[in-house]
């Protein structure tokens, strides 16, 4: 398959963006890519392309030509009180300075991760040590839906010893 | 001497092509990325504060003495290893470019059979990663989650519940998940299939990447299939999805040798064995042509139709004809010109070695 960007050279990195909540397929060379400056996950291993994230961060910040002034001077307020990064660094090297960025640009981010990700948040793994209550919840949201499962599959004493635990857990939240 | 060890030692665990799926499939790798709270990511973070980063974690490695993959690992400063030493690192996949060329105070912490590499100080204070050979990223997943919950247990990570685990580039944000797949694909390719592969894995969210060629292409028909989403997924539905998807390349994989082993298995075998012909007596070979003869044979010695050869020896060469090594091996720089010489010179010994017993000579 040739390069989308350039049609000489073959493509080599294959993956989609959310732009506009629609899913764009991008197909381009290395060379292309580089230019572009493209933010190409999974790069980790072979060799990594510096990527820049800048278009995609902009894209609602500039919405037309006209807009620009105004929301420059709304994006030069937002300031991380930590690490002294501002919101329109960040949208140029796409990089976060610390974890307190995440706080500081709150607003912004939401937008940006539905962009990236087509989620919002995080349904993950929690810490062990230091996510105590969070803990709690995931597992007592995983037990309800092996609960459903159980009751589905008329295993019905099963079901019983789940919400036994459930309610034990949902003790120990409270408490 | 452990560091020699590493550089040295040609074959990662990885390589050793004895996994499951290795027929197509040469490696699984799961990486996690996370920081340490109350110091600001290594883009922003002062020499000292870098430096605390590793003081932090290598502290912290002090008490996996009795860990069963911990225990006996190495922590390796960037800063102690010379220009060839890091590149033979890369190559290997036990680091990345980025740690090896752009960081400050970055190091690695790899495990004896180097199927773990720690790097501290890349992009994120911790890239944890577990790299196995053939198609098992649930495997490497499970090893790569017990060594995070390990170290979250001995550090404090930047963490918060609506984002997750924070990291220094939004698409990394929330689980810090990648996995990664290496597939060969050399049917698939000869057959011009990829075309329509390709866009249809975009198409559910994978990643697909060429691995080997400075520039422009992919060499020897390797590619890499990953998660781009980090955020709003659970890690197993991750790895299901990638191990579903790359369950269906396999298939079509497959399906396409063994349509060409039907219509045309004159021009295979002729194809396998010209290229092994050449790799076995060339006197000068490029990086290029050496990756796709090597595809080629790979392919003979997978299908069945070339014995004299093993798997594991495919996976190596690819690594060893690699510019970095190839200098290490000679122990010295070389040029481009030098490097084609050598490079043949290493593949022709390593496959006469295989091919004649009698040269090989340890069991008489
Ligand atoms: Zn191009
Ligand atoms: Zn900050």
């Amino acid at each position: 398959m040739l390069c989308q960007e350039c049609g000489k050279r073959p493509a080599t990195l294959h993956y989609t963006k959310i732009i506009n909540g629609e899913k764009t397929e991008f197909h381009l060379c290395e060379v292309c890519a580089q230019e572009k400056g493209e933010q190409m996950p999974g790069a980790e291993g072979g060799f990594s392309i510096h990527h820049l994230l800048s278009g995609l961060l902009n894209f609602d910040s500039h919405p037309q030509a006209g807009g620009q002034e105004q929301t420059g001077v709304k994006q030069e307020t937002l300031r991380c009180p930590t690490c002294g990064l501002t919101y329109s660094q960040f949208s140029k090297i796409g990089r976060f300075g610390c974890s307190d960025c995440y706080q500081a640009f709150r607003e912004r981010l939401g937008p940006l991760f539905r962009r990236v990700h087509g989620h919002t948040a995080h349904r993950g793994k929690v810490p062990q040590r230091t996510g105590g209550q969070l803990k709690i919840q995931r597992e007592i949201e995983r037990l309800k839906s092996e609960l459903n499962q159980r009751v589905a599959n008329e295993e019905f004493e099963e079901a019983a010893r789940l919400r036994d635990r459930i309610r034990a857990l949902r003790e120990k939240l409270e408490s | 001497m452990s560091l020699q060890r590493f550089i040295q030692h040609a074959l990662s665990e990885w390589m050793k092509g004895k996994g499951p799926q290795s027929d197509i499939v040469i490696s699984s790798r799961v990486r996690i990325a996370r920081n340490l709270s109350g110091l600001p990511f290594p883009m922003l973070a002062t020499s000292s504060q870098s430096a605390e980063v590793v003081r932090r974690v290598e502290k912290a490695l002090h008490q996996a003495k009795k860990h069963p993959v911990l225990g006996d690992a190495e922590l390796i400063r960037m800063d102690d290893l010379n220009e060839l030493q890091k590149r033979v690192l890369v190559e290997k996949h036990l680091i990345s470019p980025q740690l090896a060329e752009e960081s400050r105070h970055g190091a690695v912490i790899l495990s004896k059979n180097e199927a773990v590499s720690i790097m501290i100080n890349e992009e994120d204070h911790l890239r944890i990663q577990c790299l196995f050979p053939g198609f098992q990223p649930d495997d490497a997943w499970r090893l790569a989650d017990q060594l995070d919950d390990w170290f979250e247990e001995h550090l404090s990570y930047a963490f918060n519940e609506e984002c997750g685990f924070l990291t220094s580039c939004p698409t990394n944000v929330g689980t810090g998940i990648r996995a990664s797949v290496m597939v060969h694909l050399p049917a698939l390719a000869m057959t011009q299939q990829l075309n329509r592969l390709f866009p249809a894995i975009t198409q559910v969210g994978l990643a697909v990447r060429g691995i080997y060629g400075e520039g422009s292409e992919a060499l020897g028909n390797l590619y890499q299939v990953s998660n781009q989403v980090t955020l709003g997924q659970r890690e197993d539905e991750i790895i299901d999805k990638l191990q579903g998807v790359v369950m269906q390349m396999i298939e079509h994989e497959q399906n396409a040798r063994r349509r060409l082993r039907e219509t045309s298995p004159i021009q295979l075998e002729d194809r396998i064995h010209r290229s092994y012909g050449i790799l076995s007596h060339a006197r000068f070979i490029s990086t290029k042509e050496a990756m796709e003869r090597l595809s080629d044979v790979r392919l003979g010695v997978d299908m069945g139709l070339l014995n004299n050869v093993s798997a594991s020896v495919m996976n190596e060469l690819m690594v060893m004809t690699q510019p970095g090594f190839l200098q290490q091996f000679a122990g010295q720089r070389l040029d481009p010109e030098e490097r084609d010489i050598r490079r043949a010179v290493l593949i022709r010994e390593r496959l006469s070695t295989e091919g004649n017993p009698e040269e090989s000579g340890k069991t008489r």
